[in-house]
């Protein structure tokens, strides 16, 4: 049914009815409401269960590639650049540097939080360079968050600590 | 390794036939609309075709492109939207690599009839974020790794702020050079009929709005929309009876980046690099600065153009933010960028965007952009996305000679 190509400038028009939020509360457009209740375990697989057990036991583990040389963390159970099994387990220390850094006014569901929170990717001493990790900072004013600031972590007590990568509370500037 | 393998591909491409685009849709884009994602895939499709002066019995192939389920509440959206795609009765694929699906979709429609398999394939991409409610940030949590991020209770801004600080601390760059990007784009989108946000503001407005996560701002970020749109796909001698001046594929690339992105350095996207090198390659572009005269830069945040113009090589790392601030990147200047007022100005229905990037090429190239075509002249031009956690780049680049 081809007819030839129409010489007109684009797009000619759009279609698509603005609605408001007004609209809805208002009753003015149809609409069906539904809350799907969803829950998920997620397995965490032979490197980042071990990790988390690391965590519980307040030390940061990372895995080595002997192909590359890379020590990789967070740890994996194979080095995607080389795709070969990682060769051994390492601790790396519980010091870092900010390799970048926010200041969150939003909650996951964009809501305004009250206090602001820092988030850091910090890479980890110890690993291969740029093996960062994200977390949050604390015990620091956001004004004074710096890249290559150093900073080390601020543990939860023994007995808190769950496996969790929220068993270090924050990562807080290291003096001196 | 048994054998020496081409590590930039493009280069020992062979293809069964040429690949013109005869005509492209768009929806309007909006924070909420009363259609359904079918209603709207149908708008897109609709106009295409009419653009194209074909039928929807002309189409043999169709690719449709959405993204994340998690906005629309809907598994299995691909099957959901066929009918309003005009996928029914013919070969049809969903295809998907986050925020960069609105240019990979047109990637995989260039296969279908490089191919051969296909003569005449239809591209529909369709994004309906405000099903997901209050926000659609709400579905973006569940992007996140659930044990490593998850409990440190992020929001999908992060990632941004984090690669924006990165990159301006790396490049030396002020906000107030990445503020210039979101007043181009909401300025040059006051010419789109599609529209969401085209407004004219200052960089102190950009500067003083709500801060997000810093240094994202509420005005560097584009909006959450629905919308739809649509692009057809002919081979030479379809296109040959339906226009004297098709517009041309004259490359496609993509890659993605590892997934641990706190491994990487964020402050130059080589994924895109690697996209580009690849589009490049197969379109005999080796000084794209020279060579593009026109680009469409996926823009999501304003720093984000800035950061995929210099991994599209169209200025060198830590330049892109000068070519915007002597108005070179202008509609008017030598490099118009985002002229059809991009995700920031027009609006962000995540794949749908194909319409602002690859569509907006297109009718740019074939000098039917109306208002909003750039001031020079042009023969090529490149349109590129981004998605995921900040790993895929997808690039396509056009052309107006064969």
């Amino acid at each position: 049914m081809a007819v030839g190509k129409k010489d007109i400038s684009c797009p000619p028009y759009v279609k698509g009815r603005e609605i408001k939020a007004e609209d809805i509360k208002e009753g003015k457009v149809t609409y069906w409401e539904h809350h799907p209740d969803i829950r998920y375990s997620f397995t965490a697989g032979q490197a980042i269960s071990r990790f988390l057990k690391g965590l519980k036991e307040g030390k940061l583990l990372a895995t080595k590639c002997d192909h590359c040389g890379r020590i990789m963390f967070p740890p994996r159970m194979f080095c995607e650049l080389c795709f070969r099994p990682v060769d051994e387990w390492c601790e790396v220390k519980d010091t870092g540097v900010v390799e970048t850094f926010s200041v969150s006014y939003i909650d996951p569901d964009a809501k305004p939080l009250e206090e602001p929170v820092i988030v850091a990717v910090i890479s980890v001493d110890g690993a291969s360079p740029k093996m960062g990790f994200m977390h949050i900072l604390g015990e620091v004013d956001p004004d004074d968050v710096y890249i290559g600031m150093k900073v080390k972590a601020v543990w939860k007590s023994e007995s808190e600590r769950e496996g969790s990568v929220t068993d270090i509370k924050y990562w807080k500037p290291l003096e001196g | 390794m048994l054998m020496e393998i081409e590590r930039i591909k493009g280069l020992n491409f062979h293809k069964k036939q040429d690949v013109a685009i005869v005509g492209a849709g768009i929806t309007t884009f909006k924070r909420r609309l009363n259609e359904t994602g079918k209603e709207l895939s149908y708008y897109a499709v609709k106009q295409a075709l009419e653009e194209a002066g074909l039928g929807i019995e002309d189409i043999e192939m169709v690719v449709m492109g959405s993204a994340p389920d998690a906005f629309d509440g809907l598994h299995m959206k691909g099957e959901y939207l066929l009918d309003g795609s005009g996928g029914s009765d013919r070969p049809y694929m969903r295809v998907f690599v986050g925020g960069g699906t609105g240019v990979f979709a047109p990637i995989a429609g260039y296969w279908h009839v490089a191919s051969g398999l296909a003569d005449v394939c239809l591209v529909v991409c369709e994004e309906k974020m405000s099903s997901c409610h209050p926000h659609p940030q709400s579905a973006f949590k569940y992007i996140w790794d659930p044990i490593l991020d998850r409990p440190l209770q992020p929001n999908l801004i992060w990632i941004f702020a984090l690669e924006m600080r990165r990159y301006m601390h790396v490049n030396n760059i002020k906000h107030e050079d990445i503020a210039l990007v979101s007043v181009k784009n909401k300025a040059n989108a006051l010419d789109h009929p599609a529209a969401q946000l085209a407004e004219r503001i200052t960089v102190e407005d950009v500067l003083n709005s709500e801060p997000m996560a810093l240094p994202v701002r509420r005005l560097d970020v584009s909006p959450p929309s629905d919308g739809a749109s649509a692009l057809i796909m002919v081979a030479p001698h379809i296109a040959r009876q339906l226009t004297d001046d098709p517009v041309w594929v004259a490359g496609v690339g993509w890659a993605l980046d590892t997934t641990w992105w706190t491994n990487r350095d964020l402050y130059f996207p080589r994924y895109v690099a690697e996209a580009a090198r690849m589009a490049y390659k197969m379109a005999h572009i080796t000084e794209p600065r020279k060579e593009i005269d026109v680009a469409e830069p996926y823009d999501p945040f304003d720093y984000k153009e800035l950061h995929h113009m210099e991994g599209l090589g169209l200025a060198r790392k830590g330049e892109a933010p000068i070519l915007t601030r002597e108005g070179v990147t202008a509609r008017d200047g030598d490099l118009p960028t985002c002229p059809s007022g991009g995700l920031l100005g027009v609006g962000n229905p995540i794949a749908a965007t194909m319409g602002v990037k690859v569509a907006e090429l297109y009718w740019q190239l074939a000098y039917r952009a109306g208002k909003r075509q750039v001031a020079k002249e042009v023969t090529r031009g490149v349109a590129q996305a981004w998605g995921d956690l900040m790993q895929v780049g997808t690039v396509v680049v056009l052309s107006n000679k064969r």
